[in-house]
C-alpha cells in the first residue's frame, strides 16, 4: 500500500475546515452549505476509516500502514502507523464526529461556521494522536487539541464557561508540560523518539520511574483520574452538547490509549512498580466518585462524574496487564464512547427544549416523550453494564482481569457496578417516571428526525457489540497479546539483571 | 583595504543617512519621500549583505571587526525587521502628526549602530556602536513630544540607560586595565578565573547587557518605556534592539569569557529564571496591551537566555531560533495593535479587544493564532521555539531550569488566554476602522501564515541556524 491512507485521514478534516472557513455565512443558504460541507467531509472520513478496518490485517501485531517522512531533520520523523489497538479509536473518532455535526442543528444557533471548523480541526488532531508513532508527533497532536476544545467550551458554553475553559486548558497544559520534559529526556538518553525503536531499545532503568511519573501527570489529568478530575465536571457542564460529546467520547480516550501505548509499552518496570498506586486511585474513582455522582442535582454533572468512574474501571483494567483486563479496558472505552456520547445527547435534548439541566425540573416525561424514554432507557442500562450491551462486556472483562491479580481490588471494583446502577436508575426514575408536576413540560415535542438518527446510530453499535463483541476482540487480540508478552519479557529480564 | 567589500552594508547605510539628512534639510515637505527612500536604502543594505559569501569568517581592521555567519544572519534579521517596522507604521505616525523626516533617519541610525554592534570584536567599537543605537532610541521613545507619557518614556529610558552604559563602560575599563587590550581575542587569551579584576569587569558588562535586553532584575525601564512610546516605536523596541543585544551577549559569553564559563553560567541561569518567572507573573495584572507586551517580552528574553545558559552550540542555535520566531510573533501582534483604530484614535487596552471576533473574524483569528503561539501551544511556531530551547537545556541535564521554564510557560499561558477570552467570549463593542494600509495587511498575513504553517517545514530555519558554530 503506497497510498498514504492515514495521512489522508488526518488531512481530510483540515481541508474540509478550510473550505468551511471560506464559505460566506451571510445568507441562510450558505449557512446550510457550510454544514453540508462539514458533514460530507466527516462522513467521507468515516467511510475511509471503515475501509481501513477492512484492509487491516488482524493476524499480526506489527504496525501497519506505516508512513515515515523526514520532518525535523536528524531529530524527529513524521511517523504514523496503526495496530489493533489504535484502529478502534480511529473508528470511534470518525463515527462520533459526523454525529456531533448533526447534533449542532438543534443546539448551536450562533457562529455555526466557527464551531464546524473547531470540530473538524479537533477530529484531525485526535486521529493524529491515535496513529502517531513518534513521541514528539504524538505530543503535537495531543496538545494541539487544547486550542479547539478551549474555544468550544468558551464560546458556546453556558454561564460559567470562561471559568471552565480556563480550568480545562491550564490543568491539561500543566500536566502535559512535564511530559514534554520527559520526552526530551528520552530523546537525549535513548537517542530517538520513535516509538517502535524505543520498544526495542527499552529505556534506562534509572530514569524509568521519574519518566513514568511525568507521563502519568499528563495522562492522569486527561483521563481524568481522581484527584485530577476536577476540571471535567466543570468543562462538561458548561460545554455545548456537541462539545460534551467530543470531550466524553473521544478526548477522554486519549489518555487511556496513551496509558496502553506509552506507559505500559515504554516503561514496563516503572508501570509494575506503580501498579498499586493506579489501583488505589482507580478504586477511589470508582467508589468515591460514584457516590459523588449519586448526589448531583445537575444531569450533566452526574453523567460527567459517571465518566470519571468509568475511566476508573479503564485504568484499573489496563494496569492489571492481563489479556482480559486490557481488552476489557479497550472495549469499555469504545463502549463508553457510544454510551456517554448518547447520554450527553439525551441531556442535550431536554436542555434544548427547556433550558434546564436540573433533575428537579423534570419528572413524568415518559407520557410526553415515549420515543425519548426508550432510547434513554437503553443507554441508562448500557451505562450500568447490563448484559447485552457493550458496557457489560467491558466491565466484565476488566473484573475478570482484576480477579486474576487481586481479589480485594476486584471485590471493591464490583461495588462500583452496583453504585452505577444506583445513580443511573435513580436519575432515570426521577427524570422519566413519576408524576408530571411541571406544566411547562407538556409542550415539549418528542425527538425530531435528526435526534432519532443520532441516538439510534449509537444504539446499534452499543447493542450489536453487546451481543457480538467478536469483531472488536479479534481486532485487538494479537496486539494486546504482543504488548503483554513484551511487558512480561522486560520484567523478567530486569529481575535477572537485578540478581546479577 | 581589499576587505572593504565586507562592510559595504555599513558604508552604504551611513552614506544614505547623510544623504537623507541633507535632502531633508534642503527640500521642504519631503517626509514622505524620505520615508520611502529609507525603506529602499534598508532593502539595498539588506541586499548588500549577500555581496560576500555568508559563510566567510574574517576579522577586519586589526581584528576589531568580525564578519562571520552569526553576524551576517543577525544583520539580515535586524534589517528585515527594520523594514517591516517601517512599512507598518506610516498610518500611525500620520494620525499622531509625527510623520516627520527625522523618524526614518533615526531608525536608520539606530540600525547602523546595531549592525556595527553585531559585528564588533573590540570593546571600543562595541561601545561606540551601542551608544549610537541607544541615542537614536532615546529620541525615538520621546518622539511624540506633545504627549507627557512619551516624553516621560524617553527621559526614563535615557537616565536608566545612561546608568547602565556607565556600568558597562566601567566594566570595559576594568577589563582593559587587567588584560591590557580591548580586543576580544586577546582578552580571551588572558581571561582566567583567578584574576578577580577581570571577573569584576565582566560582571559589570553582563549587567549592562542584561539591561539592554531587559532581563530581570534590570528590566524596570521596559514597561514604562513600552507604554509611553508611540506604538510604532514600541514595536521597534520590542524586536530590533533585542537581536543586536542577544548577538553581543553571545559574542561576549562565548569569545572573551568562554574560559570562565563556570562563573557566568550560574548568573545566566539566574537571569533566565528570574525573567521567565517575573515576566509570567507580572503580566497577569496588566490592563494595557503595550505594558503586557513589555512583560511578556521580558519573559521571552528569559527563554532566549536559557538557551545561552546551556553553554553549547546547540544552546546558542536554539536561542537564535527562539529570537527569530519571537520577532515574527511580535511583528504580527503589533500589526494587530496598529489596526485597532476607530475615528483616528488608537486603542491599546485589553478591554478594547472585547468581542473583536464578531466584527473582525479574520483579524481575530490571526490574533488568536499569534497569541496561542506566544503561549507556546503546539503545533504553532512558538511551541517549536520553546521546544528547541528545552532540548538544548535538557541535553546539559539542567532539569531545574527546564521545569521552572515550562511552569512559567503555563502561568504565561494564562494571560494570553485571557486576551483570547476577551476577543472571543466577551460582548462585542463598536467596529474598528478597516482602512488598513497595504503594509499592515502584508505583515499581518505573512506573520500569521509563517506561524501557522511553520510545522510543515520546521527544519528549514534550524538548518540555516545550525551553520552558526561559535565554540
Amino acid at each position: 500500500m503506497n497510498f498514504p491512507i492515514l495521512s489522508s485521514l488526518i488531512l481530510l478534516p483540515l481541508v474540509g475546515s478550510l473550505f468551511v472557513l471560506f464559505i460566506k455565512d451571510n445568507t441562510s443558504k450558505n449557512y446550510q452549505n457550510s454544514k453540508y460541507v462539514a458533514l460530507f467531509v466527516s462522513f467521507a472520513n468515516f467511510l475511509i476509516s471503515i475501509y481501513l478496518w477492512y484492509l487491516f490485517d488482524n493476524s499480526t501485531s506489527e504496525f501497519q500502514f506505516i508512513e515515515n517522512k523526514q520532518w525535523l531533520k536528524g531529530f524527529v520523523n513524521y511517523k504514523v502507523g496503526i495496530d489493533g489497538i489504535s484502529i478502534l479509536f480511529i473508528l470511534l473518532t470518525t463515527l462520533i464526529t459526523p454525529l456531533c455535526i448533526i447534533s449542532i442543528i438543534n443546539s448551536i444557533n450562533f457562529r455555526v461556521k466557527e464551531f464546524l471548523i473547531a470540530i473538524l480541526v479537533m477530529e484531525s488532531l485526535m486521529i493524529g494522536v491515535f496513529c502517531s508513532l513518534d513521541l514528539i508527533i504524538f505530543y503535537l497532536f495531543f496538545e494541539g487539541g487544547l486550542i479547539p476544545m478551549f474555544l468550544i467550551i468558551g464560546i458556546w458554553g453556558g454561564e460559567r464557561r470562561v471559568y471552565s475553559a480556563f480550568k480545562f486548558f491550564l490543568f491539561t497544559l500543566l500536566g502535559s508540560i512535564l511530559m514534554l520534559i520527559a520526552i526530551i529526556t528520552i530523546y537525549w538518553t535513548a537517542g530517538t523518539t520513535d516509538v517502535i525503536q524505543l520498544y526495542e531499545l527499552g529505556i534506562d532503568l534509572k530514569y524509568q520511574n521519574l519518566l513514568w511519573l511525568a507521563f502519568f501527570s499528563s495522562f492522569a489529568v486527561k483521563t481524568p483520574m481522581w484527584p485530577f478530575h476536577t476540571w471535567l465536571p466543570d468543562a462538561h457542564v458548561e460545554a455545548p452538547t456537541a462539545g460534551s460529546v467530543v470531550l466524553a467520547a473521544i478526548l477522554l480516550k486519549l489518555a487511556g490509549y496513551a496509558f496502553i501505548r506509552f506507559s505500559l509499552g515504554l516503561f514496563p518496570i516503572a508501570s509494575d512498580f506503580f501498579t498499586p498506586l493506579i489501583y488505589f486511585l482507580s478504586l477511589i474513582a470508582i467508589v468515591f466518585i460514584s457516590l459523588v455522582a449519586l448526589m448531583q442535582d445537575d444531569m450533566k454533572k452526574l453523567i460527567a462524574y459517571s465518566s470519571v468512574a468509568h475511566m476508573g474501571f479503564v485504568t484499573l483494567g489496563i494496569f492489571t496487564v492481563t489479556q482480559q483486563g486490557i481488552e476489557g479496558s479497550i472495549i469499555q472505552m469504545i463502549s463508553h464512547g457510544f454510551v456517554s456520547a448518547a447520554l450527553f445527547v439525551c441531556v442535550g435534548v431536554l436542555y434544548d427544549r427547556n433550558h434546564s439541566r436540573m433533575i428537579s425540573t423534570y419528572g413524568g416525561i415518559v407520557s410526553i416523550m415515549p420515543k425519548y424514554s426508550i432510547v434513554f432507557m437503553i443507554f441508562t442500562l448500557a451505562a450500568i453494564g447490563l448484559p447485552g450491551t457493550s458496557g457489560f462486556i467491558g466491565e466484565f472483562l476488566i473484573l475478570v482481569g482484576a480477579f486474576q491479580k487481586s481479589f480485594l481490588v476486584a471485590a471493591i471494583a464490583s461495588l462500583g457496578v452496583i453504585l452505577a446502577a444506583a445513580y443511573m436508575l435513580w436519575l432515570y426514575k426521577r427524570v422519566v417516571f413519576g408524576n408530571l408536576i411541571n406544566k411547562k413540560l407538556l409542550k415539549m415535542p418528542d425527538l425530531n428526525k435528526s435526534e432519532i438518527f443520532i441516538l439510534w446510530s449509537l444504539v446499534i453499535p452499543t447493542v450489536f457489540f453487546g451481543f457480538y463483541p467478536e469483531p472488536l476482540i479479534n481486532t485487538v487480540e494479537v496486539s494486546v497479546n504482543n504488548l503483554i508478552e513484551m511487558y512480561n519479557y522486560n520484567l523478567t529480564a530486569s529481575v535477572v539483571e537485578f540478581k546479577k | 583595504m581589499n576587505n572593504l567589500n565586507f562592510i559595504y552594508p555599513e558604508i552604504f547605510i551611513s552614506l544614505s543617512i547623510l544623504f537623507l539628512l541633507v535632502l531633508g534639510v534642503f527640500k521642504k515637505k519631503s517626509s514622505n519621500l524620505i520615508y520611502n527612500l529609507s525603506i529602499v536604502s534598508l532593502i539595498t543594505t539588506l541586499a548588500l549583505i549577500f555581496s560576500y559569501p555568508l559563510e566567510s569568517n574574517v576579522n577586519l581592521f586589526n581584528a576589531t571587526y568580525k564578519i562571520d555567519f552569526l553576524s551576517s544572519f543577525m544583520k539580515i534579521l535586524t534589517m528585515s525587521s527594520g523594514i517591516f517596522v517601517l512599512i507598518v507604521s506610516p498610518k500611525y505616525l500620520k494620525i499622531f502628526k509625527i510623520f516627520q523626516m527625522e523618524y526614518p533617519i533615526l531608525i536608520l541610525c539606530s540600525i547602523l549602530g546595531m549592525i556595527v554592534m553585531i559585528s564588533s570584536n573590540d570593546l571600543i567599537v562595541f561601545f561606540i556602536a551601542l551608544e549610537l543605537q541607544s541615542l537614536a532610541l532615546y529620541i525615538l521613545a520621546s518622539f511624540n513630544r506633545d504627549q507627557i507619557k512619551s516624553s516621560e518614556a524617553g527621559l526614563k529610558y535615557f537616565i536608566l540607560s545612561a546608568l547602565s552604559s556607565g556600568l558597562l563602560l566601567y566594566g570595559c575599563s576594568l577589563i582593559y586595565g587587567f588584560s591590557g587590550s580591548t580586543n576580544f581575542i586577546i582578552i580571551s587569551e588572558t581571561m582566567n578565573s583567578s584574576q578577580y579584576g577581570l571577573t569584576f569587569g565582566f560582571i559589570f558588562i553582563l549587567v549592562g547587557l542584561a539591561f539592554k535586553i531587559s532581563a530581570v532584575p534590570f528590566h524596570m525601564w521596559a514597561p514604562d518605556v513600552y507604554e509611553g512610546s508611540p506604538t510604532s516605536v514600541t514595536l521597534f523596541f520590542a524586536i530590533v534592539p533585542k537581536i543586536a543585544a542577544l548577538t553581543v551577549f553571545i559574542r561576549f559569553l562565548y569569545l572573551p569569557f568562554l574560559n570562565v564559563i563556570d562563573q557566568w553560567q550560574i548568573i545566566i541561569v539566574f537571569l533566565s529564571i528570574a525573567s521567565m518567572v517575573f515576566g509570567a507573573v507580572a503580566a497577569i495584572g496588566q490592563k494595557n496591551l503595550k505594558r503586557l507586551v513589555a512583560y511578556s517580552s521580558i519573559g521571552h528574553m528569559g527563554y532566549a537566555l536559557a538557551g545561552l545558559a546551556a553553554g553549547t552550540n546547540l544552546g546558542i542555535q536554539s536561542s537564535i531560533v527562539y529570537i527569530s520566531i519571537y520577532i515574527v510573533m511580535n511583528l504580527g501582534l503589533f500589526s494587530c495593535l496598529l489596526m485597532m483604530k476607530r475615528n483616528d484614535q488608537y486603542y491599546e487596552n485589553i478591554e478594547d479587544l472585547s468581542g473583536l471576533s464578531k466584527n473582525h473574524p479574520l483579524l481575530s483569528l490571526s490574533l488568536m493564532i499569534i497569541l496561542f503561539s506566544l503561549a507556546g501551544i503546539p503545533p504553532l511556531a512558538g511551541f517549536f521555539a520553546k521546544f528547541y530551547i528545552f532540548t538544548a537545556v535538557i541535553e546539559q541535564s539542567m532539569y531545574f531550569l527546564a521545569i521552572i521554564g515550562l511552569l512559567s510557560a503555563v502561568i504565561s499561558a494564562f494571560y494570553y488566554l485571557r486576551i483570547i477570552k476577551i476577543i472571543y467570549f466577551d460582548l462585542e463593542k463598536e467596529k474598528y476602522d478597516t482602512d488598513y494600509n497595504m503594509g499592515l495587511k502584508i505583515s499581518l498575513s505573512l506573520t500569521t501564515l509563517l506561524i501557522l504553517l511553520y510545522f510543515i517545514m520546521p527544519s528549514r530555519l534550524v538548518e540555516i541556524v545550525s551553520r552558526i558554530n561559535i565554540i
